[in-house]
């Protein structure tokens, strides 16, 4: 039986059936899978298979979003299986995003925190008009890899900005990677205030942090 | 008669109504402003000012909507009331607040800056199919902080059309409140005759941010008028049925309204939006998707049976370049805020979802609203019999070129496009030198612009919005603002 749950959960999220994916997560927990063996063999390839069919035109964003939030749901069952094991996920890096100070566009923030969460990165999303210091807290509270900085106005793009210079003052720029984006954002905006990278769009954001963190 | 476009059936527009005011109660809006929190409670709706959110309830709103004018005008520098929100006057502005221009030259978008600005201001002046202008463009030569003052600055130093604006923070709105008082000669002349009406943004769904709203009642206060830019985009902050992105569009609507008349009765503000049917695969928000224009001409019909002068932004492309995607996607909005009745149209010029403005656009668009101006004006017989006599005349000669019938009524019943449009023989098209739209259109941009008359604006003026600007920009660092371009 063991053997066809594995598949079956990961024809759940292929499928965007969040609720059975939860309950086929719990299910495979009681007949004694291992929760790595359960994410590794069951959660991971459904994602992967969405984001296949995502890059290949044939699945949209709703069906990549609920597929994520799925995996996030049943990743919550597994979590305190995980702890109580002593085990962790690698994950591919932890990430606090954010959209600045000043600035409430939140739909490509939330977007790219979607796709890096699918992609297997531990997001924190502290949603819009953040203050520079709450990123700077984020990131000592978490020991975060990586800072993704959304901004969409001309007049808050200075904001970004700010928030390295409050890594900076805080002495831990060095231990996070700075990535930006947003309509008015360019790569040499990117450069002219010492980030270390810009994508514009959540596909290259995800692909830029792996490639910053890898 | 003249044609237009129907989508709703009256049974609809109730149904959207009543779930706007739904909505209005349950769950409320968020109003992230102190000033409108207050206002509403005094007026007697439930507000939990620790959640900063206010339950507006029907009678509030259907006041406001009554207080609120059907109609108002905005006036050029000469002090003529040249546009009309109201009925189903139909109006057209560039598209507001472009990131980048798209480079003449290059073909690529590039950061503007004064010089760019400015000629697109004259550009706009010179094109008889635009009835106002807007801040189209951001300039990136002075700073950040008071960019949206500075385009407004620049633009009143060259226009004459009345213009379509916005403040992107709380302070700057009250600088640009003294370019336009300094501009129309005082703060009641403003009131009697306003040049200038300002965007004001709901954030979806269903919130009042602090800036958004304080520039909301701030004009209010003044009787300045204000033109609400509700947003749904359908499917991502918003219901993804067209008729469920227009509810959501009607409580956002409606709360600005109330929250603008109990600033001050009376204050003239509009119905607007631009809405989008959010891109499911690229994530974007398309102005060339027919879903976004259902949205936009639905609330419009919503706007316009609760008696409110309507705005939209139409007429716009996603398309990178000036190409068949451009055009097509123009035209079909333009067409369609045309027969919608949309009392301003936002939009000429922009490119890139809103993120870019083109002069070459803009030439091209000003054909596309000449046409679709002609298109509303409709069929008319101009004379009666309306051909009977002629034919007759005639009999059977094919000499109408030759007829004062023909002279008479050519120019009235013709669009007679300017040579953006070609429409020469195979062999003329050539040896003119088998130019593209996109040529041709750089071509008429240059000979546009060679042909502007400066404005009559004193020196003395000139100076006094010079030093106003100046010193909102000392403020933020800037210690000297770039010279204006010639005249
Ligand atoms: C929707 C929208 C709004 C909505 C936002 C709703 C919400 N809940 O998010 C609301 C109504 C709130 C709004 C308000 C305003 N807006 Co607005 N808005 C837009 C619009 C039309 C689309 C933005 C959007 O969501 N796009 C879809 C998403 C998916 O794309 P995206 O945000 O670009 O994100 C993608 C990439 O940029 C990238 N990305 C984004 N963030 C990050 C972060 C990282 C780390 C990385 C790597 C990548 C990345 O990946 C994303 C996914 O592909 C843009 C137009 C445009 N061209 O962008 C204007 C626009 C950004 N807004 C503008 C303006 C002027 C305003 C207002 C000031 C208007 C006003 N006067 O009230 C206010 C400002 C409020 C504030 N303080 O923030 C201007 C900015 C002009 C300028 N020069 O700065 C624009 C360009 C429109 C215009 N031309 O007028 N807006």
């Amino acid at each position: 039986m063991s053997n066809t749950l594995l598949p079956e959960i990961t024809d759940a999220l292929v499928a965007c059936d969040a609720a059975s994916a939860v309950a086929l997560t719990q299910q495979a927990l009681a007949s004694g899978l291992e929760p790595l063996t359960i994410i590794k063999q069951g959660l991971v390839p459904g994602i992967e298979q969405v984001g296949e069919r995502f890059q290949a035109g044939e699945y949209f964003l709703p069906q990549m979003v609920i597929a994520a939030k799925a995996m996030q749901q049943a990743m919550a069952v597994l979590e305190p299986e995980l702890q109580a094991r002593q085990q962790r996920v690698d994950s591919a890096g932890v990430v606090v995003i954010g959209t600045v100070k000043g600035d409430i566009h939140e739909i490509g923030k939330s977007l790219v925190a979607t796709m890096m969460s699918a992609s297997g990165f531990q997001v924190h999303d502290l949603g819009v008009d953040v203050p520079s210091q709450v990123f700077v807290h984020k990131v000592r509270e978490t020991n975060a890899d990586l800072v993704g900085l959304s901004a969409l106005l001309t007049t808050t793009m200075t904001a970004q900005r700010e928030v390295l210079r409050a890594l900076e003052e805080s002495g831990i720029r060095d231990r996070v990677r700075v990535i930006l984006g947003g309509a008015p954002v360019t790569p040499e905006w990117a450069d002219s205030i010492g980030a270390d990278g810009y994508a514009d769009d959540a596909v290259g954001a995800v692909q830029l942090s792996k490639r910053l963190l890898g | 008669m003249r044609p237009c476009f129907k989508l709703l059936s009256d049974a609809l527009i109730d149904q959207i109504i009543a779930e706007g005011l739904g909505l209005l109660m349950d769950p409320g809006v968020r109003v992230h402003n102190a000033e409108a929190l207050e206002l509403l409670a005094a007026a007697g709706a439930p507000v939990d000012l620790d959640a900063q959110i206010a339950h507006i309830p029907e009678e509030l709103v259907r006041r406001a909507l009554e207080t609120a004018p059907s109609e108002f005008h905005l006036y050029d520098l000469d002090g003529e009331p040249v546009v009309h929100y109201g009925g189903d006057s139909v109006q057209f502005d560039p598209g507001s607040a472009a990131i980048t221009i798209l480079d003449s030259k290059t073909q690529q978008q590039r950061p503007a800056v004064t010089n760019d600005f400015v000629d697109f201001v004259k550009l706009v002046e010179t094109l008889p199919q635009l009835d106002a202008q807007s801040t189209a463009i951001i300039c990136s030569d002075v700073p950040e902080e008071v960019g949206d003052l500075y385009r407004l600055y620049l633009a009143l130093n060259y226009m004459r059309k009345p213009i379509v604006t916005g403040a992107f923070r709380k302070d700057t709105w009250w600088t640009m409140k003294e370019l336009l008082e300094t501009v129309a000669g005082g703060q009641q002349e403003l009131v009697a005759r306003p040049i200038a009406i300002f965007d004001v943004c709901p954030s979806p769904p269903l919130l009042w941010s602090d800036l958004t709203c304080q520039n909301m009642i701030d004009c209010a206060r003044h009787r300045i008028p204000s033109e609400l830019v509700s947003m749904p985009l359908a499917g991502a902050t918003a219901p993804v049925t067209v008729a469920g992105a227009v509810v959501q569009h009607t409580a956002e609507c409606m709360s600005g309204v109330t929250i603008c008349q109990l600033a001050q009765e009376g204050a003239p503000i509009v119905w607007g939006g631009s809405p989008a049917a959010f891109d499911m695969r690229e994530g974007t928000t398309p102005m060339g998707a027919v879903g976004t224009w259902l949205i936009d001409g639905a609330y419009t019909e919503v706007g316009k049976a609760l008696g409110m002068p309507t705005h939209a932004y139409l007429g716009m492309t996603d398309a990178k370049v000036v190409d068949a995607q451009c055009g097509l996607e123009s035209a079909g909005g333009t067409l369609i805020a045309a027969l919608a009745g949309v009392n301003m149209v936002s939009g000429a010029g922009m490119m890139d979802f809103e993120s870019c403005q083109s002069y070459e656009k803009l030439v091209i668009d000003a054909e596309i609203i000449g046409m679709a101006k002609r298109l509303i004006a409709g069929v008319d017989p101009r004379e009666d019999p309306i051909a009977l006599t002629l034919m007759r005349e005639l009999g059977h000669r094919a000499d109408y070129l030759a007829q004062p019938h023909t002279l008479r009524w050519f120019s009235h019943e013709q669009v007679l496009p300017s040579s953006v449009i070609d429409r020469k023989s195979l062999d003329g098209w050539k040896r003119q030198g088998a130019k593209t739209a996109w040529e041709r259109a750089g071509d008429r941009v240059r000979e546009l612009l060679a042909g502007y008359q400066p404005t009559s604006m004193s020196d003395d003026m000139r100076a006094e919005l010079r030093a106003i600007t100046q010193q909102a920009a000392q403020r933020f660092g800037l210690g000297e603002l770039p010279p204006l371009p010639e005249a």
